[in-house]
């Protein structure tokens, strides 16, 4: 008895020792930091970026986070000259807003918090389109496209398409030119085009002809009053959008979304505070909000890429865009 | 005779018509805007709560409020009224009272008329170089402050997407609203006032200090009402300053970020989920009540400065 309680007490007291040690380090004390963050960029990497920052705001009082929408390339202006801490974006950064950055001294850090997938929707009661391929997406939107479903398919009936597409400023409609009409291509006149995703919902639920696409959360939310048209990609089988095929990266409309935190302000401790958090709840609220979490292999790198302070970005190289799957060139 | 009888009635036909046509006119815009009040009421005032108005933006909609855009449209509202109102009212009586007939005159005046056909926008993009950014003379993320970042008093340079800038930002939009309506206010003051006080010994000033800026007073508030109108519903300008849309903090200073109602009830608009198109609506109606009681505080002072001229 008497032997053992020096040692009990030499344990309690290490592993206080440890206990507290883990507290500096793994903790913050969020009641204490102050300052302000601000962070812009695309609305479709915002409601991720709402959700953190609700959370976060609830226990860091006095820090004053402000989030705008000017998009991924108006926040990228912004972000380039130093205006904003942290910039939301559902694209990679481009060569030359990374020249721009460079000119102002600007260092970044670049995390990929979630997948964004693109669904192409018709109306419930199309009985024709069973899947689409990349090739027939890209005659139904391109300019001087098909009129007539038939002309895109003979099986298909001869009705004229109304084809509805996102706002041309809008990421999304960025990164469906990219994937669907190449990077020369050029969109049809004759769409119906609005920057507001509901109204795209409401003119494809009411024209049994019509076709769109925008974001997986939007359909999530409108499930029945939509179908999702499995689309077949370069491997030659229609993939429906879900959560396996945008992460085996088999669904062929599915993106990367990111966060890019200037390297000065990863410095201060508000900084940091907010976009560890970020990493920590990424995952609950990305899928609380209708995208789609990293796998977490993916997840691993971010959170090893983030402690190293890793600067730069991992997809331009020489001033050039480097093309390739996200899952093979993101380190 | 009979065929003035004819042209007599034909004439009261004439007459019916016409002020029928008035009417109908009239009812069309009534008709139109009650429509649309019905409507917001109907969809957005079973959201009003006192939490609805002092709760910050959630992605919940039944934990969202306005506190933020609220308290960010006063604030903005408030810096656009000091400064362009004083500033319209000045230009005009420097215009009207001392400027000569000279071509600057017919310059500026020129000048004035085409700016207040710009889209909102186009100032938008010039407050951005010149109160957010300076011109880039100052690097944006090193700003030069003055005082403490939590006082009253704290004041940075460039002024950043602030309170102040998005005041400022209003302030150009209505400017030349202002200045027009405050000219066309002094040129409806009798020159008989103006002569009366000269050929008593007034000085220049003190004609337009203690008669026509007086007499002219009751016609530059509703001048101002409907720039300050203008000004509280104008999103666009914000957004392309700067403005954040998700704050979590109502301003301290003049240097705070800020959002305001109109783009609040944008973004909520313009989302998926139903319960949120409430909430807009909701906003609306809190916008409206804030608009009116701007316009009412107007129509006081109008009706305090119209009595001493009726006796």
């Amino acid at each position: 008895m008497t032997n053992t309680r020096p040692t009990s007490m030499i344990r309690i007291a290490l592993v206080t020792a440890i206990l507290s040690i883990a507290a500096q380090d793994g903790t913050r004390d969020f009641a204490k930091l102050k300052g302000a963050v601000r962070i812009d960029g695309s609305s479709t990497v915002y409601p991720i970026t709402e959700a953190v920052v609700e959370e976060f705001s609830k226990i860091a009082k006095k820090v004053n986070v402000t989030v705008g929408i000017s998009g991924t390339g108006g926040g990228f202006k912004r972000f380039c000259v130093g205006e904003t801490a942290i910039s939301n974006a559902s694209r990679p950064i481009t060569p030359s807003e990374v020249a721009l950055a460079a000119t102002s001294n600007i260092e970044f850090i670049e995390i990929p918090i979630a997948f964004d997938a693109l669904s192409v929707v018709v109306h419930p009661k199309n009985d024709w389109v069973k899947s689409i391929t990349i090739a027939q997406l890209k005659a139904i939107y391109s300019a001087g496209g098909g009129k007539s479903w038939k002309d895109i398919d003979p099986s298909w009936p001869d009705r004229a398409i109304t084809a509805y597409s996102p706002g041309t400023d809008s990421g999304t409609f960025d990164y469906f030119k990219d994937a669907v009409l190449g990077k020369e291509g050029k969109a049809r006149a004759d769409m119906s085009v609005s920057e507001d995703d509901n109204v795209l919902v409401l003119g494809v639920s009411g024209d049994r002809d019509a076709i769109g696409f925008f974001g997986l959360a939007y359909f999530e939310e409108n499930k029945d009053k939509l179908r999702a048209v499995p689309v077949i990609g370069s491997s030659g089988v229609a993939v429906s959008p879900s959560a396996k095929t945008v992460h085996d990266e088999t669904y062929p409309l599915s993106r990367p979304l990111f966060i890019y935190v200037n390297g000065k302000a990863a410095a201060k401790p508000e900084v940091a505070a907010l976009v560890e958090f970020f990493l920590d709840q990424c995952d609950e609220l990305v899928t609380e909000v209708g995208y789609i979490p990293l796998p977490s292999a993916t997840l691993a790198k971010v959170h090893a890429n983030w402690s190293a302070k890793r600067l730069g970005t991992q997809f331009v190289k020489d001033g050039k865009q480097i093309e390739g799957r996200f899952g093979d060139l993101f380190q | 005779m009979a065929a003035g009888v004819i042209s007599t009635s034909r004439r009261m036909l004439s007459n019916r018509v016409f002020l029928w046509s008035c009417l109908a006119a009239t009812m069309i815009a009534i008709l139109l805007l009650s429509v649309l009040m019905v409507s917001i009421a109907i969809e957005g005032w079973s959201s009003i709560s006192w939490r609805f108005l002092d709760s910050f933006a959630s992605r919940k909609p039944a934990q969202a409020g306005i506190k933020a855009p609220l308290l960010g449209s006063l604030w903005v509202c408030a810096i656009c009224g000091l400064a362009a109102i004083p500033m319209g009212i000045g230009t005009a009586i420097y215009l009207e009272e001392f400027a000569k007939r000279s071509r600057l005159k017919r310059f500026i005046q020129l000048n004035i008329s085409n700016l207040s056909g710009v889209p909102s926008i186009v100032y938008g993009i010039l407050a951005l170089a010149a109160f957010v950014r300076f011109f880039g003379l100052a690097c944006a993320d090193e700003p030069w402050t003055l005082g403490d970042p939590e006082s009253l008093f704290f004041i940075q340079f460039p002024f950043g997407p602030s309170v102040l800038a998005g005041g400022l930002t209003l302030a150009l939009v209505i400017l030349p609203i202002m200045i027009i309506a405050s000219q066309e206010a002094f040129r409806a003051v009798p020159p008989s006032l103006r002569q009366g006080a000269l050929a008593l010994g007034s000085t220049p000033w003190q004609v337009v200090r203690l008669v026509t800026l007086p007499a002219a007073m009751p016609t530059i508030m509703t001048g101002a009402i409907l720039a300050m109108s203008r000004a509280i519903g104008e999103a666009a300008p914000l957004l392309v300053i700067g403005g954040f849309l998700l704050v979590f903090q109502t301003p301290t200073n003049l240097m705070s970020d800020f959002t305001v109602l109109p783009l609040q009830i944008f973004n909520w608009a313009g989302r998926p989920q139903a319960d949120f198109h409430k909430l807009a609506a909701a906003a609306i109606i809190v916008q409206l009540v804030v608009l009116i009681s701007f316009n009412s505080v107007a129509i006081i002072i109008r009706q305090k400065l119209q009595r001493p001229l009726q006796s």
